[in-house]
């Protein structure tokens, strides 16, 4: 039977992927685990997390995991949500500077707090949290059934910036333009929420449960 | 295009029942939970706030409960509030699937409790909510104090510092309600909101006194606020959340339709 696993290291909650995964997955089983040979074992695993980039380096790096996550990304389809997608690149600005994994090659930065939101150059309320708008670059077979500009529902105030355009699935608008989406390799990785975007979140999920890493 | 203005439906939950009414002319039993987030979902609710008003606390658990249905089948995002007062209390609510927890009258008695929950937890899922109540005469400059149990015990503290400081301390949104205008009809305290939310950085989400559509409009216009929450004029089906989001549309407002 095909397995998703959803890589447990203490970093949040769980429950809302697991419950959105199981609601889109067919017979794929969905597994929620922090045991590194039910991680290598999965066709598909998913890096979830939520909170600050410190603890969440720490703890990867604390239960040898962070291995396994670079060993995933080498051979199977691998999903970064929010802080699990921050991870994934080579440094973040966040906790005065924290090491990442550097499976993607970019850094994570603070939203600035003088860009403007809109024309009348309102203060941007951080974190941005709501629902925005995801412009489709590249990594089609993740898109699929799902129409350009939906909207997902985000909660962050770091964004990640890559190096490399070819890189970038999709963009998003909030005072400044920023890669909502990146697509590298085996990896996929978003800044928002799919567990809670509703139909065009469950859509992605399902997606990635029928992605085979060709992007 | 950009960020939309979230619209929030409400629900006061008693021992695991939907109370003050909820009417829709298709649901079989109106004071379900579950039944009626639903509808709310399937309407294009941006988020839904739970508010647990169970007196008595051996009935917490139902709580609970209801959290774990609607998370397991409802895929927006699920603030639950009512009874927040330690940290156990959020790491079940989170495990049984909400995003966020509304702390209140807990982040008045210690404010430290807000630290430590946006330390564990991070920011993202700590609403401070804050009953404001104005307390200066007429003529005077405007001031409002926060209250707690229900908006029934005044705390002499100012409301705009409160906010100020609930932030600092980690609060990563503020559930502002006009104890006022809370149950009137009559429209948010659109000074207040608009007072609040320059105040702060984070998101503001404005409740207390909507009794028609445009007043969620002007809560987001004039008063600045980043979401609106509502509840009797949902409940009692008067207007559906699509509705108030087509209203919010023309009147030039970003919204998820």
């Amino acid at each position: 039977m095909s397995t998703i696993v959803i890589i447990d290291y203490g970093m949040g909650n769980l429950h809302s992927i697991a419950k959105a995964l199981e609601h889109v997955a067919g017979k794929e089983r969905v597994i929620v685990s922090g045991d590194h040979e039910k991680i290598l074992a999965a066709d598909r695993v998913v890096l979830p997390g939520v909170g600050a980039i410190r603890d969440c380096m720490a703890e990867l790096g604390r239960s040898g995991l962070d291995t396994v996550v670079k060993q995933v990304a080498a051979e199977k389809p691998l999903l970064g949500v929010c802080l699990g997608m921050q991870a994934l690149l080579d440094h973040s600005e966040e906790n005065q500077g924290t090491d990442c994994l550097g499976l993607i090659p970019g850094n994570v930065r603070h939203f600035p707090d003088s860009a403007s939101g809109n024309s009348t150059s309102e203060r941007l309320k951080i974190p941005h949290m709501g629902w925005n708008q995801v412009q489709q670059q590249r990594g089609q077979a993740m898109w699929t059934d799902i129409p350009n500009d939906s909207r997902f529902y985000f909660v962050h105030s770091y964004y990640v910036e890559t190096s490399r355009a070819e890189d970038v699935a999709a963009t998003t608008r909030y005072g400044i333009e920023f890669a909502s989406v990146l697509v590298h390799e085996n990896i996929f990785a978003v800044q928002f929420h799919p567990e809670k975007s509703q139909h065009a979140g469950l859509q992605l999920l399902s997606n990635f449960v029928h992605w085979n890493g060709d992007s | 295009m950009g960020l939309a203005k979230r619209i929030i439906p409400c629900m006061d939950v008693d021992a695991g029942r939907v109370v003050k009414g909820v009417q829709f002319v298709d649901i079989r039993d109106a004071g379900d939970p579950v039944e009626i987030a639903r509808r709310y979902d399937e309407e294009g609710a941006d988020e839904l706030t739970f508010l647990d008003i169970t007196a008595s606390s051996d009935q917490r658990e139902t709580m609970v409960h209801v959290v774990e249905q609607v998370a397991g089948e409802v895929f927006i995002p699920l603030t639950v509030g009512g009874g927040i007062r330690e940290v156990e209390d959020i790491q079940r609510m989170l495990n049984a699937g909400a995003d966020k927890v509304g702390i209140n009258t807990a982040a008045v008695f210690n404010p430290e409790f807000v630290r430590q929950a946006a330390e564990r937890f991070g920011s993202q899922c700590i609403v401070v909510a804050i009953d404001a109540k104005r307390v200066n005469t007429e003529g005077e400059p405007s001031r409002w104090e926060i209250f707690t149990h229900g908006g029934r015990k005044p705390t002499g503290i100012d409301a705009v510092e409160w906010a100020r400081r609930m932030v600092d301390y980690g609060a990563g949104e503020i559930l502002l309600t006009s104890m006022d205008r809370d149950g009137t009809r009559d429209g948010f305290d659109l000074e207040l909101t608009r007072a609040i939310s320059e105040a702060v950085a984070v998101p503001v989400i404005a409740s207390g006194g909507v009794g028609e559509l445009e007043h969620l409009a002007e809560g987001v216009i004039e008063g600045k606020a980043d979401a609106v929450l509502a509840a009797s004029i949902f409940h009692f089906g008067e207007y559906t959340i699509g509705e108030a989001k087509q209203h919010m549309a023309n009147r030039g407002i970003e919204v998820r339709l």
